[in-house]
């Protein structure tokens, strides 16, 4: 479904993506692990084009794309199959719940209020939020926050769904409620790309790994082999701090 | 108070009270839009970065911020004739506040597009929004919230700055009372009920700028 090949990206000089490969099938649930600095949230960036890579290309169902050269049209119609899960929410502050569910799908994609809002009624009870949904940003709490996000990321039905560590912001005993949305969108068959620190998460919900230190990929696979039987060196010094911390 | 004093102040009240509602409240009115229109122009395009806009706005700003106001005043009223150029005076002052003010309010517009984070923005990228989509629906209702007070501040010194125009000949509050002084000699009085006047109106503006704070959403920038 989507294809990622050689994505390159440097900040002034420093070379933070060294040509990476990513393969997303429909339905995966892919945990991208490594340490920080390591490049997960500059890959996130760059495959939504938040960033703009340097070289590399895409395919997105049947369309190829030279990341370091893509129009304003390209991406644009590549973001109407994506969604994003920031790891600070950035809900639109001057909208209420409902209407930052339905913002996208009323302005963005000119679809009538009614519709949008039963839509965006729909969503705000899949993530437990619809009794919420007249509050403002500032008025919820941060994993309120983050489940409003999650329902304005699904609103559109997109392909994919990309998480920027989207518990790591939040006070400890408001991440189990995102997870557990989350955990239901992976039950569902929805196909995301999850940047998180969360290891146990991982290890419950994911069906595949990325490992990546220093802009490369160390180790990717299968989730069971990733955790249970680790290939390499580094991967293996990784899963026991990590596991140590917790 | 004599009783001759008393009938003075009753009498000038509406000779004070009447270039108030047909000069000082339009020419601060009129002045206002146009200095709004004018700052979310200038600072949309420093925000935008457009090139060539940009530095003009700058330049813009530099001067109307860096001159004193009855300076500019008499520049274009006084000033301007000698190059065949005649302005009457209150288009003369409609003008020299608008641009005044506009400068000062580009600049509050600015700061308050640019306290909106650029979280905002991308989110709005994310979901789907084009750039424009994302200024009309997004950043500018955030930073009119933020400017709000700032330019409510504004607005109620210009009220007062308008009595400068009396030096343009401009027929309003202040150089209405000039004249009553001129007949009664009364300066002490005189000056003090007309500077009631202005402390009146600018009651009323602060109200309407406390009701405005509660209207313009409530959300707030956290
Ligand atoms: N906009 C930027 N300008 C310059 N350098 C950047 C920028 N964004 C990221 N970097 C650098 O790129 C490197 C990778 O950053 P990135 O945020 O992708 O790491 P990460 O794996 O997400 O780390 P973390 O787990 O801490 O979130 C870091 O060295 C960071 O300093
Ligand atoms: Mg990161």
């Amino acid at each position: 479904m989507l294809k990622i090949e050689s994505i390159k990206k440097s900040f002034n000089g420093l070379d933070v993506l060294k040509s990476i490969d990513l393969e997303v099938d429909k339905g995966d649930v892919i945990a991208i692990l490594g340490p920080s600095g390591s490049g997960k949230t500059t890959l996130l960036r760059c495959i939504n084009f938040l960033e703009s890579a340097d070289g590399g290309t895409m395919t997105f169902d049947e369309d190829t794309y030279d990341l370091g050269h893509v129009s304003k049209k390209e991406i644009a119609a590549i973001r109407k199959k994506t969604a994003f899960v920031f790891q600070n929410y950035n809900l639109f502050r001057n909208k209420t719940a409902l209407e930052n569910v339905t913002e996208g799908l009323i302005i963005g994609r000119k679809m009538p209020r009614d519709k949008a809002e039963e839509i965006g009624m729909k969503m705000l009870e899949k993530v437990g939020m619809a009794d919420r949904r007249d509050y403002y940003p500032h008025q919820l709490s941060g994993g309120q926050q983050q489940r409003v996000a999650i329902a304005r990321a699904l609103a559109p039905n997109p392909e994919i769904i990309y998480f920027d560590e989207p518990t790591s912001a939040l006070d400890p005993e408001l991440i189990g409620e995102v997870l557990t949305v989350i955990r239901n969108l992976a039950n569902e068959g929805m196909t995301m790309l999850i940047v998180t620190h969360e290891i146990n998460f991982a290890k419950n919900v994911a069906s595949k790994v990325l490992f990546m230190e220093n802009g490369y990929v160390l180790e990717s696979g299968d989730a069971k082999t990733f955790f249970e039987n680790p290939k390499e060196e580094r991967t293996k010094e990784f899963l026991r701090n990590v596991t140590r911390e917790e | 108070m004599s009783d001759r004093l008393v009938g003075i102040l009753i009498d000038s009240l509406p000779k004070i009270i009447i270039p108030g509602i047909k000069v000082t409240i339009p020419l601060t009115a009129l002045s206002f839009t146009f200095a709004l229109i004018i700052a979310t122009v200038m600072a949309m395009v420093q925000y935008a970065d457009i090139r060539g806009l940009k530095q003009f706005a700058r330049f813009y700003i530099w001067i109307f911020r860096g001159t004193p106001l009855l300076v500019q005043l008499f520049v274009i009223f006084y000033g301007l004739p000698s190059l065949g150029v005649m302005i009457d005076p209150f288009p003369a002052a409609v003008l020299v506040f608008s641009l005044n003010e506009g400068a000062y309010a580009s600049e509050t517009m600015r700061a308050a597009l640019e306290s909106v984070p650029k979280g905002q923005i991308e989110a709005g990228y994310c979901t789907g929004l084009s750039y424009l989509q994302i200024m009309r629906r997004i950043v500018l209702p955030q930073a009119l919230k933020t400017a709000f007070p700032p330019l409510s501040n504004s607005l109620i010194s210009m009220v007062k700055d308008t009595s400068l125009a009396a030096n343009i000949t401009v027929a309003e509050m202040f150089m209405a009372t000039q004249r009553v002084v001129a007949r009664t000699y009364e300066p002490l009085a005189l000056y003090i009920e007309v500077g009631l006047i202005y402390l009146v109106i600018c009651t009323v503006l602060t109200r309407v700028q406390s009701w405005g704070e509660k209207k313009i959403g409530s959300y707030e920038n956290v």
